[in-house]
Order: C-alpha cells, then structure tokens, then sequence
C-alpha cells in the first residue's frame, strides 16, 4: 500500500519499495484450495443439519417415500463424467490445444447444466406433491443441502462459460492458465461434495 | 513452480513428473473414473436391491464406500500430494479434516445422546407435534 501512495504522491524512488509486490508462484491455487476448505466446513455443517434433522419429518413424507434413486444413478454418473471430461480438458490445455480444450469444457458445462436441470426438476417434483422445505426440519435441512451443493454447480457453469469467452478471445495465457486450474479444483470438489450427498442423504436416508 | 510457464521446459527432459503435480494424465483421470464408478456403482446396488436385511450393515457399507471414493477423487482428479505448493495444501487439508471431523462426530453425538435423553412425549403432545 506504500509503496502506491509513494508512486502516485511524487514518484519518489525508494531502494526499499518496489512499485509491484512479486506474486508468489501459485499463490491463487493455494488461496483457492484454502477457500475450497472452507467451503468444507459449510457442507459439513448442512450434513450435521441432515444428519440431526433427517428423521423429524413432523408427520410428512419420509426420505424413502420422497427421494428417487433412478433419478439420483443419473445425477451422479452426470456429474462424475463431468468430472472426468474436465480432466481431459485440463490435459488438453497442457497440451496448448484450444479448441480440443473448449470442446471438452463445453462437454463439461453441458453435462452440469443436465444435472442442475434434472435436479430443479427434481425440487419441483417434490414442492408440487407437498414435499417442500417447509413441510417439515427433514425436508428443510434436504433442500438446504442439496441446494447449495446445487447452487455451487450452477455458479460453476456460470464461471465455465466466462472463462470460455477469455479462453476463445485471449488464449492459453498464463492468466487463464490460472483460473481454469482454480476452476478445475472448484468443480471436481463439487464432485466429491456430492459422493457424501448421494451415499448420505439419499442412499443412507432411504434406510434410516 | 510457475508451471503454465515452465511446463514445455520441464516436460522435455522430465515427463509426467510436472503433469502429475499439475493436471494430472490421462491416465490417472480414468483410472479415477473407474475407480469412483466402481465405488458408486457397489452402494446404489447393495441399497437399489436390498441386498443385505440388516439396514445398518447397508449404511455402514455405503457410508464406508464414500469416505474410500472422496479419497479417490482427492488423490485421483484433485492430485493431492504432499509436493504440491510446498506441502500447504496437503496441511490445510489435514488440518480441515481434523475440524471437520471433530465438528460433525461431535455435533452427531451431542445430538443424538441429547434426543435418547429426551423424556417421552405424552400422547396429546406427540400428536400435536407430529402434524
């Protein structure tokens, strides 16, 4: 911060005070995954809520009368080849191959935006037969946990299609290098946010 | 470690090693894909056809085949090593862990322990409470 109000008072040159700080070599990969363990802690906090609240349904539908499991199988093989396909365009950026690159990010996006699509399908499925957060602390702490982890895949594709256009109109720069690298960790983190989604509140909820 | 800039250098005289701490290989995302299918496909099995007639058996399999997939997806798609950014990401990721562990072992005990101790409802007050 001084060394600006230097330059900009009276471009005073100081031995001591570099115009510029030197970034530290993957300092936004380090700050993203200690942002992504953060992340942790909300899921683990909504799965405490799941895991207290699953059995007070007040009345209301239980987990195995509401929750659809051939539904759930397509969701999680969505994401997971999501996942995957991300991998491979990761590979392809190495690789300095653009449009290989945006062709699998493209495959990504699309199989994201199914899983959210079957997903909001699936919510409003729910609302309409009388199984909506409201209904009882079961439901509630259901939506709230699904609805997040839904809300991050959608402000991932959000992401993805944003730095799809730097991607096409910049290049591989080492900037974009960057931020598809934090993308990456971002999206395969939700991938594994959702493998305690599916097996906890679905797989395990379906039992209790 | 400025690996976007240094990848071409480093991938002539020393191949993998660079793509492995950065993007991982073709390799390492299928076998985590096959991995991870495997691991998805045993829990929706054992719980779709109700395989075992003891329900806690099934949820302590499928909750055991979880916790085994996120270390698949963790060393597989998110290349969690000890190398990488000098070992802070690994020691972030222990350190939440422990956290995580203690907040949602302990809340769940807490919880549960608090909900046996409950004292029963009389019938009246059960009925209000449940509708």
């Amino acid at each position: 911060m001084s060394a600006t109000a230097v330059d900009t008072t009276g471009n005073l040159q100081s031995p001591f005070l570099c115009s510029e700080e030197p970034h530290a070599p993957n300092g936004s990969l380090l700050g993203f995954w200690i942002y992504l363990m953060s992340d942790c802690f909300i899921f683990a906090s909504l799965f405490v809520c799941y895991a207290v609240l699953g059995t007070s349904t007040a009345g209301g539908p239980t987990a195995a009368e509401v929750l659809d499991l051939p539904g759930l199988a397509v969701n999680t093989a969505l994401l997971l080849v999501s996942s995957v396909t991300f991998g491979f365009a990761m590979l392809e950026m190495a690789r300095k191959r653009k449009t290989a690159m945006l062709a699998w990010l493209a495959v990504s996006g699309l199989l994201a935006a199914a899983f959210v699509t079957l997903e909001i399908h699936e919510f409003l499925g729910m609302i309409a037969e009388g199984a909506g957060p409201g209904r009882s602390a079961f439901l509630s702490s259901f939506f709230t946990l699904v609805g997040t982890h839904g809300l991050h895949v959608s402000v991932g594709i959000l992401w993805l299609v944003v730095l799809m256009v730097q991607l096409g109109k910049f290049g591989i720069t080492e900037a974009n290098v960057r931020r598809l690298q934090c993308l990456s960790m971002f999206w395969h983190f939700l991938d594994l946010v959702w493998v305690g989604v599916f097996s906890f509140v679905y797989l395990a909820g379906v039992l209790r | 470690m400025s690996h976007s800039t240094s990848h071409d250098l480093a991938h002539g005289h020393e191949p993998g090693h660079d793509e492995h701490a950065n993007h991982g290989t073709l390799r390492s995302y299928l076998t985590g894909f096959a991995l991870a299918a495997i691991l998805t496909i045993i829990p929706f099995w054992l719980v779709m056809g109700q395989v075992f007639a003891n329900h806690w058996v099934t949820i302590t399999i499928v909750l055991a085949l979880a916790v085994v997939q996120i270390f698949v997806h963790i060393v597989y798609f998110l290349h969690l090593d000890a190398r990488g950014e000098g070992g802070w990401n690994l020691l972030s990721f222990v350190f939440t862990v422990v956290l995580v562990v203690i907040v949602l072992g302990a809340s769940i005990w807490v919880m549960y322990t608090e909900n046996t101790l409950m004292m029963p409802m009389s019938p009246q007050y059960q009925h209000s409470a449940d509708t």
